[in-house]
């Protein structure tokens, strides 16, 4: 198991590697220029002298592989750079934002899976029947509605008809209130949806009808078997999805003004911000395979045959 | 007194074909009939309706299924609950499939026995170890600690055996045990299953298509086709005096088969 996972972590590296430099490649392809960006941002417009000596300045009239190759070994030794746009390095920047993204992408989760599971579970036990089909007809809207315009609804009625909310958000649980809402109920709809078909599926094993022939009682099935074999496909979807909220929504952020790190990479593009793009993308790299790596512990950890047949290997 | 009736019995899937047509007999205490029939004939979903777990879509459109001498249909779940496992209990056809592949043979075998005893999980234990030892398992600690994908066959089959025989059941359905069994496996099988008619009295309702395992077993003999019930008798009825057409089909193919591995 650790040379595993001490495999996975080398592995890490490669793909940070492969991510950076294409990033940085995409990034140099884009049509308009980081100096020239730099000053349009500040609300200036600058002479053809200064732009060139700002690129001379930024290093952006060297090859491209140069380019890479300084920003490589300058986060080597730990410097990520700093930022064009905020003026202050990469990692404060990185650092102020993440917490924020931290703390909407915590809340989300532990509600999307407070609300999800029950509601799934509760389908799936009474399907074809009036809480079944209220949950899917609800649930349906959840899956259909773009975020972007949820948001937008979620505001009209809350904070602008009703007042209850600030339209801006602010750090508080008030605050949270509606960008969780809105992350969330697509979540929750699209998992209630989820955990009722892997339950619904699970309960159309032969196992469930040995479990029953034995006189085991149905509720036994459910919780003691049928559920905790209809998690793991779960467990991957959960994954990708703790990925998904820690690279920070974007256009939730946006909205609801979060000052999170999505919210931080939309500017950072914005204003082809490469030192922070590229801050931005070791992020998501490392998190994305930290994910997938753990989900693959927990999948040995709750499926014997996985566990059993690689330790045969 | 009779353990299992079935009176008028008609079993639909999906409201088209009726896949069991008025079928009527009784399994008295004690005794072991075997259903006999080609496949597709309706005796799987006639054991799986003597148990009120028939496959999806299925329903039993006419007659009732009486246990002892209450209506299946009558039971409250909790009733049918307790009489499942305790009262009657089922072997499948690769009875393997019917435990959890993510749990251990002993988690299993011990939740069923906490299910209906009041036990501890130790106890629990002990009489599991002890009932695979009797079904002539190699290593019960390795059996009880495997998980149900890391033994054969055969060794799941004797597994879900021990864990039918362990309530002593007035009644044990079984439904092809030993079909998917090699044939010395298959003789044990056949073997425990009469020794537990022996020590506890257990009737016992098998389904097979082999006549071999049919007249080796069974007291009495039910013929099916295209679901209904064309033969029912003792054994010596059936086999020596057959009646129906079907029945005496049936019994032409069996020696004319064995004839032909004995001349190879």
């Amino acid at each position: 198991m650790v040379r595993y996972i001490l495999k996975r972590l080398l592995q890490l590296v490669v793909v940070l590697l492969g991510v950076t430099f294409l990033t940085f490649m995409i990034t140099q392809a884009t049509p308009s220029d980081a100096a020239e960006m730099k000053y349009v941002s500040m609300g200036m417009m600058p002479s053809t002298e200064l732009l060139e000596k700002t690129r001379e300045e930024m290093g952006l009239n060297d090859p491209v592989l140069i380019q890479y190759g300084r920003w490589l070994g300058n986060v080597l030794h730990g410097d990520l750079g700093e930022s064009s746009k905020f003026g202050e390095s990469v990692w404060t920047q990185m650092t102020r934002k993440l917490p924020m993204t931290l703390k909407l992408a915590g809340v989300s989760l532990i509600v999307v899976i407070v609300f999800s599971f029950p509601l799934g579970i509760l389908s799936a036990v009474k399907k074809n029947k009036v809480a079944d089909y209220m949950i899917r007809f609800l649930s349906f809207f959840g899956v259909s509605m773009p975020n972007f315009w949820l948001a937008l609804l979620l505001m009209y009625i809350f904070a602008v008809r009703l007042g209850w909310f600030k339209v801006v958000s602010t750090n508080s649980v008030q605050g949270m209130i509606l960008p969780v809402a809105t992350l969330t109920i697509p979540m929750i709809s699209s998992y209630a949806r989820q955990i009722r078909a892997a339950l619904l599926e699970e309960l159309n094993a032969n196992y469930v009808i040995g479990a029953r022939a034995r006189g085991i009682p149905e509720r036994r099935i459910i919780w003691g078997h049928v559920l905790p074999n209809a998690i793991l496909p779960i467990v991957t979807l959960l994954g990708l999805s703790v990925g998904h909220l820690l690279g920070g929504a974007s256009i939730i952020e946006t909205i609801f003004s979060w000052q999170g790190i999505g919210n931080m990479v939309v500017e950072a593009i914005r204003v082809r911000d490469y030192p922070l793009i590229q801050g931005y993308v070791i992020w998501m790299a490392i998190i994305y395979v930290m994910v997938n790596l753990i989900v693959d512990i927990a999948y040995r950890l709750l499926d014997p045959q996985i566990r059993l047949r690689k330790r045969v290997d | 007194m009779n353990v299992l009736e079935l009176e008028d019995v008609s079993i639909t899937y999906q409201n088209t074909k009726e896949a069991v047509k008025h079928v009527s007999f009784a399994v008295p205490e004690g005794r072991i009939v075997a259903i006999v029939g080609e496949s597709g004939s309706g005796k799987s979903t006639l054991i799986r309706a003597a148990i009120g777990l028939l496959p999806t879509g299925g329903v039993i459109s006419s007659g009732r299924i009486l246990f002892g001498e209450k209506d299946l249909a009558a039971m409250t779940a909790e009733e049918l609950r307790h009489v499942r496992g305790e009262g009657m209990a089922m072997i499948f056809q690769s009875a393997g499939d019917y435990l959890n592949p993510r749990r251990k043979v002993c988690d299993q075998y011990v939740e069923t026995l906490r299910c209906h005893q009041k036990i501890s999980k130790k106890e629990g234990y002990e009489a599991a170890k002890k009932m695979l030892a009797t079904l002539k398992l190699p290593d019960t600690k390795h059996v009880m600690n495997a998980y149900p994908f890391q033994l054969s066959g055969g060794m799941k089959q004797r597994v879900a055996i021990a864990m039918a025989m362990s309530m002593q059941p007035k009644l044990l359905l079984a439904d092809e045990p030993t079909s998917a069994l090699d044939v010395t496996v298959q003789a044990q099988v056949v073997k425990q299953m009469m020794d537990l008619r022996e020590k506890t009295g257990t009737a016992i309702v098998i389904v097979t298509h082999n006549m071999g395992v049919a007249s080796r077993m069974a007291d009495d003999i039910a013929v099916m086709k295209d679901g209904e019930l064309k033969e029912f008798g003792t054994r010596e009825q059936v086999i020596y005096h057959p009646v129906d057409d079907y029945t005496k089909k049936l019994l032409r193919v069996v020696p004319r088969l064995q004839g032909e591995t004995d001349g190879e």
